[in-house]
Formats: C-alpha cells, sequence, structure tokens
C-alpha cells in the first residue's frame, strides 16, 4: 500500500498547475464555508444574546393558554398565588436556573393631560429582572432605571408626546374584572425598542402595577427565567415541561406552559435562516470540491490511459490501479482542504483583531468576533475529503476496467 | 517443452458490420529458451499474435496455452494474475512511469504484482539494472535519460518477477539503428543466460540477424517460419 500512496502522491507533481489549482480551488471553498459560518456565527450569537439578555429570558412560563391570546394581555389568565408557590418549589430545585423574574404585562391607556395613546407595559421587579436580563438597563437611551412610582417609556411615545425625563404621565388600565383605574407615574427613563414580542412595551414596578391593576395577591403574567449556561435551554425546557405538567388545574388540564427563547422569538426563523445559508454555502463547498476532483481525475485517467494499460498488462491487480486514483483524489482533497483551514484560520485571526464593527440598531454595534469550533474545522475537512473521495470513485473505476489491450492502443 | 502452443488459432475484430480477420488459422510452438521475431508489414498481425500470447486478448478461434494454460478460460483478473506471475512485456513507447525513478521503474513489478521483501526487491533491482548497464542511471527519472537507456530500463522492468517469457511488440523502434542492435542484443543475452524466452515483433529486417525462429506474417497468415543456428 505504501507504494501505491507514494506513486498517487507522485502523480501529484505531474501536472502541478493543474494540481495547485485544484487545490486552490478546494482552499477557496472552505475559506468561504469557514469564514461564512464563522462571522455569521458571530452575528447570530450577537443577536440571541441580544434578545435573550435585555428582553427575553432564555426561558418563560406562563399560564396555559397565554401565549396565543398574548396580543390582548389578558389579566385574567395570569398565574395564581398558589401555582407560582408551586411553581417557584419546583424552579428552585433546578440547579441550572440561575435566576428568574416574575412580570405583570398590561395594556393601557396614557395620557400627558393634553393627549392620550394607547400601549402596552411590562411590570417588573427591577432588582430580579436585572438578573435575569442583564442588557435591559443599556436599552435606556436617556434617564434612570425603574423605582416604584415612576415609568420607563418607548422612545416613540415620549417623542409623540414630547415628554422629557421627569414629566408627569398617567396610566389608566382595566384589571380582571373589567374596572378602570388610573395612576400617576413619573418618567424615569426612555428605552430602545428592540426586535421581538415585548420589544416595544413599556415598564413599570411590579407593586404598581399590582396596585393600579387592584390585584389583592400575587397574580403573574409571564416568568422569565435565566440559566447558568445557555447550552441548557433544551435541557432544562425538558425538566420544566415533565415537573410543571404534573402540576393540573381541576379539570385535569395543564396549568404552565413553557416556552424557549426560540418559541418567542422571531429572530430564531433568521438565526436558523442563517445556518440554512451557511449549510447553503456547504453544498456549494461540496459541488465545488465534486466537480474539480473529478473534472481533474478524469482527464487524468485520459491522460494516462496508455500508463494504465502498460501497468495492467504487467499483472498490475485492477484494486491497486484503483486505489492509486483514489488516493491521488484523496492527496487533493487533503491538501486543499489543509490550506483551505490554515487560511482560514489567519483570516478568522485577522477579523479578529481588526476589531471590525457593523451598526445595528441605535445603540447596538456588533463587534464581529468569528469563531469557529474544532469540531467545525473536522467537520468541513471530513466533508471534503469524503467528497473527493466520492468525486475520483467513477475515474478510479473506470481506470481499473480499463482493457490493456485497448489501454495500449491510445496515443 | 513448449511454452507456447496454438493450434489453428484465428482473430477476427469486428468493426462495426464489417469483420476483419487479423490471424487466420495459425498454428506453432515456441519453446523455452527461444529467441523468436515475428516480422512482416504492418497489418500482417504481429501485434495481434503478441497480444494473444500475453494474454491481453482472446483468440476468436482455435487452441491457445500459454504455459499449459488455456486462457480462453481465464476472467479478467485471472488474466491480470497470469501475467503477472508468467510473462513480462516490453513496450514500444518503453511505458515506464514518468513519476518513478529508474531503480522504482524497475522496482515496479515485485512492489504491485509479486510483493518481494524489501531486502531481496533492492538485490534482485541491482542485479538487473547492473545486467543492462543502468546502474549508475538508477536514481535518475524517466524524462533524465535517453531513449536506448529507456528501453534498458524497460528490459531490466520485463524480467524483475523472473517471467517464463518475455513479449516485445516492436522494442526498436523508437530507437536510432545503433541502440536498437545494442538492445537486441542485450536481449539476446539475457535470453540465454537466464533461460526466458523472448519473442518479438518487427519489421526492421536489419535487426533480426540475432533471432533464433522467425515466424513471418503475412495479412494475418503464417506464411513462412526460418530457424537460425545460434
Amino acid at each position: 500500500m505504501n507504494n501505491i500512496i507514494k506513486i498517487a502522491f507522485r502523480n501529484l507533481y505531474r501536472q502541478k498547475r493543474r494540481s495547485l489549482l485544484t487545490m486552490g480551488i478546494v482552499a477557496f471553498g472552505v475559506l468561504a464555508v469557514l469564514l461564512f459560518s464563522a462571522t455569521a456565527g458571530s452575528f447570530k450569537n450577537f443577536m440571541i444574546s441580544e434578545i435573550t439578555d435585555s428582553m427575553l429570558g432564555h426561558i418563560q412560563i406562563h399560564a396555559k393558554g397565554y401565549i396565543s391570546s398574548m396580543d390582548n394581555l389578558p389579566l385574567d389568565k395570569a398565574l395564581q398565588a398558589k401555582q407560582i408557590k408551586q411553581m417557584e418549589k419546583i424552579l428552585d430545585e433546578i440547579p441550572e436556573i440561575e435566576n428568574y423574574s416574575y412580570r405583570i404585562l398590561l395594556g393601557g391607556m396614557l395620557s400627558n393631560y393634553l393627549e392620550s395613546t394607547s400601549a402596552k407595559f411590562s411590570a417588573i421587579i427591577p432588582a430580579k429582572e436585572t438578573k435575569v436580563v442583564p442588557l435591559l438597563e443599556n436599552r435606556l437611551i436617556e434617564g434612570t432605571f425603574l423605582k416604584k412610582g415612576e415609568i420607563l417609556l418607548p422612545e416613540l411615545i415620549t417623542k409623540g408626546f414630547d415628554s422629557k425625563i421627569g414629566d408627569d404621565i398617567v396610566l389608566v388600565a382595566t384589571n380582571a374584572d373589567g374596572s378602570v383605574n388610573g395612576q400617576n407615574f413619573k418618567i424615569a427613563g426612555i428605552m430602545e425598542s428592540v426586535m421581538g414580542p415585548t420589544g416595544k412595551y413599556g415598564y413599570i414596578h411590579f407593586d404598581d402595577a399590582q396596585a393600579l391593576l387592584r390585584m389583592n395577591e400575587l397574580q403573574v403574567s409571564e416568568v422569565a427565567i435565566r440559566l447558568k449556561d445557555f447550552g441548557d435551554v433544551k435541557k432544562v425546557n425538558g425538566i420544566l415541561n415533565e415537573k410543571l405538567g404534573e402540576i393540573k388545574n381541576p379539570k385535569g388540564n395543564d396549568v404552565f406552559e413553557i416556552h424557549t427563547w426560540e418559541n418567542l422569538s422571531p429572530f430564531y426563523n433568521i438565526a436558523q435562516m442563517i445556518d440554512m445559508m451557511a449549510l447553503f454555502i456547504q453544498i456549494i463547498l461540496i459541488g465545488i470540491v465534486l466537480v474539480s476532483i473529478m473534472n481533474v481525475m478524469i482527464m487524468a485517467v485520459y491522460e494516462r490511459t496508455k500508463e494504465i494499460g502498460s501497468i495492467s498488462a504487467m499483472g498490475t491487480p485492477p484494486s491497486k490501479i484503483r486505489w492509486m486514483f483514489i488516493f491521488e483524489g484523496f492527496f487533493l482533497g487533503v491538501f486543499g482542504s489543509v490550506i483551505g483551514l490554515v487560511v482560514s484560520i489567519v483570516a478568522i485571526f485577522i477579523v479578529n483583531i481588526s476589531h471590525l464593527t457593523v451598526a445595528f440598531g441605535r445603540n447596538s454595534i456588533i463587534l464581529l468576533q468569528p469563531e469557529v469550533s474544532i469540531s467545525q474545522i473536522g467537520l468541513t475537512a471530513l466533508i471534503v475529503i469524503i467528497v473527493s473521495i466520492i468525486a475520483v470513485m467513477e475515474p478510479a473505476f473506470k481506470a481499473s476496467k480499463l482493457e490493456p489491450i485497448e489501454a495500449l492502443r491510445q496515443n | 517443452m513448449s511454452l507456447i502452443f496454438c493450434d489453428g488459432i484465428s482473430k477476427i475484430y469486428k468493426m462495426g458490420e464489417v469483420e476483419i480477420k487479423a490471424l487466420n488459422n495459425i498454428s506453432l510452438e515456441i519453446s523455452q529458451s527461444q529467441f523468436v521475431s515475428f516480422i512482416g508489414p504492418s497489418g500482417s498481425g504481429k501485434t495481434t499474435m503478441l497480444n494473444l500470447f500475453g494474454v491481453l486478448d482472446k483468440p476468436t478461434s482455435g487452441t491457445l496455452k500459454v504455459i499449459d494454460t488455456d486462457i480462453t478460460k481465464l476472467d479478467y483478473i485471472e488474466r491480470a494474475k497470469f501475467r503477472g506471475e508468467h510473462l513480462g512485456f516490453i513496450f514500444q513507447n518503453f511505458n515506464l512511469i514518468p513519476v518513478l525513478t529508474v531503480y522504482e521503474n524497475v522496482e515496479y513489478p515485485l512492489v504491485m504484482v509479486k510483493s518481494l521483501p524489501q531486502k531481496e526487491r533492492k538485490e534482485k533491482v541491482l542485479s538487473l539494472l547492473d545486467a543492462v548497464g543502468m546502474l549508475d542511471q538508477k536514481d535518475k527519472l524517466i524524462n533524465q535519460i535517453s531513449g536506448g537507456q529507456k528501453q534498458r530500463a524497460a528490459i531490466a522492468r520485463a524480467l524483475t518477477t523472473d517471467p517464463k517469457i518475455v513479449l516485445a511488440d516492436e522494442p526498436t523502434a523508437n530507437l536510432d539503428h545503433e541502440s536498437a542492435f545494442k538492445v537486441m542484443s542485450l536481449m539476446k543475452k539475457l535470453s540465454h543466460e537466464v533461460g526466458t524466452t523472448f519473442i518479438f515483433s518487427t519489421h526492421d529486417p536489419k535487426i533480426v540477424k540475432e533471432v533464433d525462429i522467425i515466424y513471418t506474417l503475412e495479412d494475418g497468415t503464417l506464411i513462412k517460419r526460418e530457424e537460425r543456428s545460434k
């Protein structure tokens, strides 16, 4: 086998320029895949972090049926004190959970005494909320974070009302019983709107919401959960579904519904599209490798037909002739992918040390920090090598099946 | 003992609807250690004859036994194995592997066909290179040596597996007269020294002086057998 490998390797030198060109094409494909995957991955990770850390949290728990009617922010579909107590016990027992916070989501009418508008709000416990969504405070365009009696308004509303920090504003809301109540708030801050289900909400204090909505006991619209490790989302989601699923209402129906950020954010679809594009580029890579190596090897068989005839005449078994060509294609794939990997790693390193940024939204500057995992490198190299071997199969089999007498007649 | 026995063999090629009779009812026997030549004009059937003896092709009719083996009964793989074990080939265009050195080319059949241990391989290759006067050229690539040297290397390669028969189709066609004569003398010397039967084809009457037996072919028919005294 060593001699077959030796001959296959030396065969690369026959047409040096062609071999180099083929390896270059393979290397370019590898570079395209890894650079795109690394850069798109960097963008995706940034976006996921922005959405989960400034708004959603990693997992959310609602009363059963809440999400399907979320546009109406139904107060009658809130989790009740007893259910919250049962849920707390379960959440506290899951070590993967870092923190969780309660929210009351409500709609209301805002008035600055001159004009009014409808708006949606998330009532939060600031100290707990910032532990679950630590980037929430970063969304403040102006002002300070929330205290009791204060309100954080989305930027569009303050612009429409021509309001400033410190101005008074009235929020009128209807509670679960249908009675209307109003409360005065001082504008503490102006929030940047972000993409997502609650990205254009204002914020008030949890206690203020309870008073405004005349809640006599603890009620929660939404529980946001932050995990110690983002990678545990699926695992914890499974645990929560299993444990909270055991809690039923008197009719025997589920009390809770659990959603990961993926279910709640439209960005998940964009993230999937990024993954699809990476897959598409991988398919293009497969095509490049397949066509270029197959083309080169078909030409090699054609050019060496007489030589194949003579080694076949000497009694070289067809299997050895086949292996000779398979190894040649394998080497083209291996060297091409090694060159591609080295160039890709250097390119990714250069992008990282260049601190390239991309503007996204008002305050968000995405610092491109492409990174590529060992498994991704390994997978790309493996794909190239497997495809190289597949590409060389047809010419290799053709070479091994050549009748020596026919092959020797070739000029 | 006859190494090659053929009785009434014919070879017909089909070119579309047309049948071409390349060999017509040929019967002959070739024994061990003979230095045999097939001569005749182009298209007389010399190459077809050598292809049949070299187990590269099968006759359309008749009996052909090479080293007591009915080659018509061998399949593709068996024929390759048979060639590797019993036959050596020298080609008109040398057909040496350009990416290998002279030494590696001569070693090639021992590695790919016979799988001899390295020490034995080395001894064998060096002694053959010495015999053909190519020892000092052993590390050169094929494109670094002359045509005559290429054919010497090809002769050494043909003999590495200790074949009973070496077949050479127009081995001197691409050589000048002096080189051709040297190559013929070398083949004859080796034929008698190592006891290998050399069968070759040529249409060059000047180089057949060295030959033991000459078969003359014309239009696929054997018209003359001439034996020379050794």
